[in-house]
């Protein structure tokens, strides 16, 4: 008698949970973010104020700007590790072009390599078929290569940081971090394209089948080239943005936001292996690694330890978050 | 019946889930005979083959090998055992020479050398590499490397089939050699010239059941044929008949003239006319595959022409027969869905395909016409967030709904209605004869040949990679059907007037 019951209600609790976090993928992201803040008010009250959230937003952004990237390359099964590269070459270009020329043509020649290696990798990956890890390595290796050899030659001039630059990475407005001002844009962007265009579906499209979308006559080198060209635009402005934010140019400027703008888009629910994921689960997925780092920063770990727990945390979140969300 | 039988299996069962892929198989093969194992598609022929050659295991009887039971748990065990297959596909490995190949396999070179040349390839070198040699060659070295063995039983599936004439008759000469010192021969073919030629016995399977041995005689093919069909020749309601042959006038809707392309198709020639649903019959493997895949513009053909309403055209993409208005239906429902994606964006996927739709989606016409396909077909949309939540017959259903929305003019149907159940079938057989009412054209290849007269207008049946008949609707049955597929002509099916499906 007990079976019938349990067979009348709509289904176990459990499932329901799993059911609506796989319809809101969002909300367990949000959810952990609130904790990790709640935490870090715990640890240190009064931290959390006006200042702090200004200050971790304006670090969050190139860090989701460069996983934006990550995000619409994971969707197609790919991934993009020259953005580092770009964004680096982009910033450092700008700042050695800066000392002779206006801003806006100092800007569109630090993006000329941006478009190169986007070119480079699309072709690579779209026509001749190369792992998009191994190519966009391969790329991003020469890019780092070109700049070592170009720093020589501008080594005398010195470097310039545009005002305009200084003002949009670091600069507030009324509390306010002025980078919004590009990243509102940029992201809103990225997420409409992915949901309200034939390319955004392409993208999804080619990363779940290829042969289908294929046999639907989607070409796909047109596809990756276009991806890979906007992924570096992206990186590169990106490059523009930290080289406001950071204000030394340096060889390996954008180094260090590598591998955590691939764990952003992979926290935030991008699937690695293509045809699953979005933009906005990237931001928050942004947001959530760089809470991360203030809190292991403040608990005074040593750098290895503190490595060691970032990698750990990382690892279980993204178990546990598809586990959550992957009704099946 | 005094020797004892150098292999006896009988009651082979094999179920797979609910799924019974074979029912109650035996197979008896004496000493020193060349024994052919026959069955339409899904019989279970390959069934058995993988079974004796310890690929699968059973689920249920008893296989003797000159009496005794020995394990047949492993392809290892199986040679051990006496068991020696020659598969249709070479198996080489393409990157090593063939001496290291021999060695891979511990096959011993003096005799396989012998072998090779008395199957008429005099001048090979070990030291090639397997890729670097023609498709025949291999198929010769496997047969050679099988006989060095020097099996009890040795299986051969389609050996014969990519061979040149002047090389299969060498096989044929030594195989019979073969047999003549008591060992015996179990030889899978779909033609029934080289089956009288060498064979002394067959045994036929119908639906996982071992149904009948006969001798090999001269006149043998119509009882055999008839042994394939049993009593399931009864009529089916021939649905089309309806289309005028005169209606449609001016160039045909698709026109092929000679068509070859990859190992399989030789030269097809046939046309499509404006609403017209014409069907595609074949055995496994004649060249339906690369048929299809050409006229999709998935492979280039290396030979023949294709023309669209009377003006030739060359397909590199799938893009470019799609801009004709030419659709594919692949069978392999993995092949043509997005499963992770919703229902309507696997269905709206065409739209987006071409370099100008890259935009904005335009969402209210696309939502227009999703769910008018979605309406024609009956597609149950509750699970539709993912399609991998849909049954096999509602994801069947969308890659054709594809199409519909799509508003192709020509639809390349490959097997649509394997595995799903027989309502979604019905209603594919009623949503393809709407499209031919509306003068669009449907190519079907199908493995179920009852579907034909339920849904074609005409068979073109192909043998070998070429066009062998073109049988209108009215006599298209299975068993019309079933002869012209193996090759036998119309005529000869024609006399023996005997329907009466007698059981052996």
């Amino acid at each position: 008698m007990t079976d019938t019951a349990t067979l009348d209600r709509p289904a176990p609790l459990g499932r329901r949970i799993r059911r609506f976090m796989s319809d809101q993928p969002l909300v367990p992201l949000i959810v952990l973010l609130v904790i990790l803040v709640g935490v870090l008010e715990f640890l240190r009250p009064g931290i959390v104020n006006e200042r702090w959230i200004a200050n971790t937003v304006k670090f969050a952004i190139p860090l989701a700007m460069l996983a934006a990237c990550q995000t619409m390359t994971m969707l197609t099964g790919g991934i993009d590790l020259s953005v580092s590269t770009v964004a680096t070459m982009a910033a450092f270009f700008m700042a050695a072009q800066s000392v002779a020329l206006d801003p806006v043509s100092a800007g569109a020649i630090a993006l000329l390599p941006a478009l190169l290696i986007g070119i480079a990798n699309g072709i690579g990956v779209g026509v001749f078929r190369v792992h998009p890890l191994i190519m966009t390595l391969g790329t991003s290796l020469v890019g780092i290569g070109c700049l070592q050899v170009y720093q020589r030659t501008v080594i005398a001039s010195g470097a310039r940081v545009p005002d305009g630059l200084t003002w949009l990475g670091t600069g507030l407005t009324g509390g306010v971090p002025n980078a919004l001002l590009l990243f509102i844009p940029v992201a809103a962007f990225v997420i409409l394209m992915l949901r309200f265009t034939g390319f955004g579906r392409l993208l999804y499209a080619v990363g779940d089948n290829e042969r289908a979308a294929r046999l639907s006559g989607v070409q796909y080198w047109r596809v990756i080239l276009a991806l890979y060209v906007l992924s570096a635009l992206i990186a590169g402005i990106t490059g523009l943005l930290y080289l406001g934010l950071i204000r030394t140019p340096s060889l390996s400027l954008a180094d260090p936001l590598m591998l955590p703008s691939v764990a952003a888009a992979v926290i935030g629910g991008t699937s690695i292996f293509g045809g699953r994921g979005g933009y906005a689960g990237t931001i928050v997925g942004a947001l959530i690694l760089t809470v991360l780092t203030t809190l292991l920063r403040l608990l005074q770990l040593p750098e290895g330890a503190r490595l060691i727990l970032f990698g750990a945390i990382v690892l279980l979140v993204t178990a546990a978050y598809l586990r959550l969300v992957d009704d099946r | 019946m005094t020797t004892q039988p150098l292999l006896d299996a009988s009651g082979v069962a094999k179920n797979y889930g609910a799924v019974a892929a074979l029912r109650d198989a035996s197979l008896r093969v004496r000493p020193g005979e060349v024994h052919a194992l026959m069955g339409a598609n899904g019989a279970g022929k390959s069934t058995l083959v993988k079974i004796l050659t310890g690929a699968i295991r059973p689920s249920a009887g008893r296989i003797l090998i000159r009496g005794e039971a020995r394990p047949l748990g492993s392809p290892a065990a199986a040679r051990r055992a006496g068991l020696v297959p020659v598969y249709q596909e070479p198996s080489l490995i393409p990157d090593l020479d063939i001496a290291d190949n021999l060695r891979l396999t511990g096959t011993p070179v003096a005799p396989f050398r012998d072998w090779v040349r008395a199957l008429g390839v005099p001048d090979l070198d070990l030291r090639d590499l397997a890729r670097d040699l023609p498709l025949a060659v291999l198929r010769v070295l496997d047969l050679a490397r099988a006989l060095s063995l020097e099996p009890d039983v040795m299986l051969l599936d389609e050996m014969t089939a990519a061979l040149p004439a002047n090389l299969a008759e060498r096989v044929i000469e030594v195989v019979r050699g073969e047999v003549k010192t008591g060992r015996s021969v179990i030889f899978i073919s779909h033609r029934f010239v080289e089956i009288a030629a060498l064979c002394d016995r067959a045994t036929v399977l119908r639906d996982g059941e071992t149904v009948g041995v006969v001798d090999i005689v001269p006149g043998i093919e119509e009882r055999i044929v008839e042994m394939m069909l049993g009593a399931r020749v009864e009529k089916t309601r021939v649905a089309a008949a309806a289309r005028d042959a005169q209606a449609s006038s001016g160039p045909p809707r698709l026109s092929v003239r000679g068509l070859a392309a990859g190992s399989k198709l030789e030269d097809v020639s046939f046309e499509l006319a404006n609403g017209e649903v014409a069907g595609v019959v074949a055995l496994e493997g004649q060249g339906q595959d690369e048929l299809f895949a050409a006229l999709a513009g998935s492979i280039r053909p290396s030979r023949g022409t294709i023309a669209v309403d009377g003006e030739p055209v060359v397909f590199g993409h799938p893009a470019d027969a799609i801009a004709q208005g030419i659709a594919y239906v692949p069978g392999d429902r993995t092949e043509a869905l997005l499963m992770q994606r919703s229902v309507r964006e696997n269905i709206a996927l065409p739209f987006s395909a071409r370099l100008r739709s890259w935009g904005p989606l335009a969402v209210g016409r696309e939502r227009g016409l999703v769910s008018a396909a979605i309406e024609r077909l009956q597609i149950d949309t509750r699970a539709q967030r993912e399609v991998q939540r849909l049954s096999g017959g509602n994801q069947q259903k969308v890659t054709i709904a594809r199409w519909i929305a799509a508003d192709a003019r020509t639809i390349l149907c490959f097997d649509p209605t394997r595995g799903i159940d027989v309502r979604t079938k019905r209603e594919i057989y009623r949503l393809l004869r709407e499209l031919a009412a509306q003068g669009k054209s449907v190519l079907y290849y199908t493995s179920e040949l009852e579907e034909v007269q339920r849904v074609c207008d005409r068979a073109i049946v192909v043998f070998g990679g070429r066009v062998v008949d073109v049988l209108p609707v009215e006599i298209a049955d299975e068993a019309a059907l079933t002869r012209a597929a193996y090759g036998l002509p119309r005529e000869a099916a024609s006399l023996p007037a005997s329907p009466s499906g007698a059981t052996p």
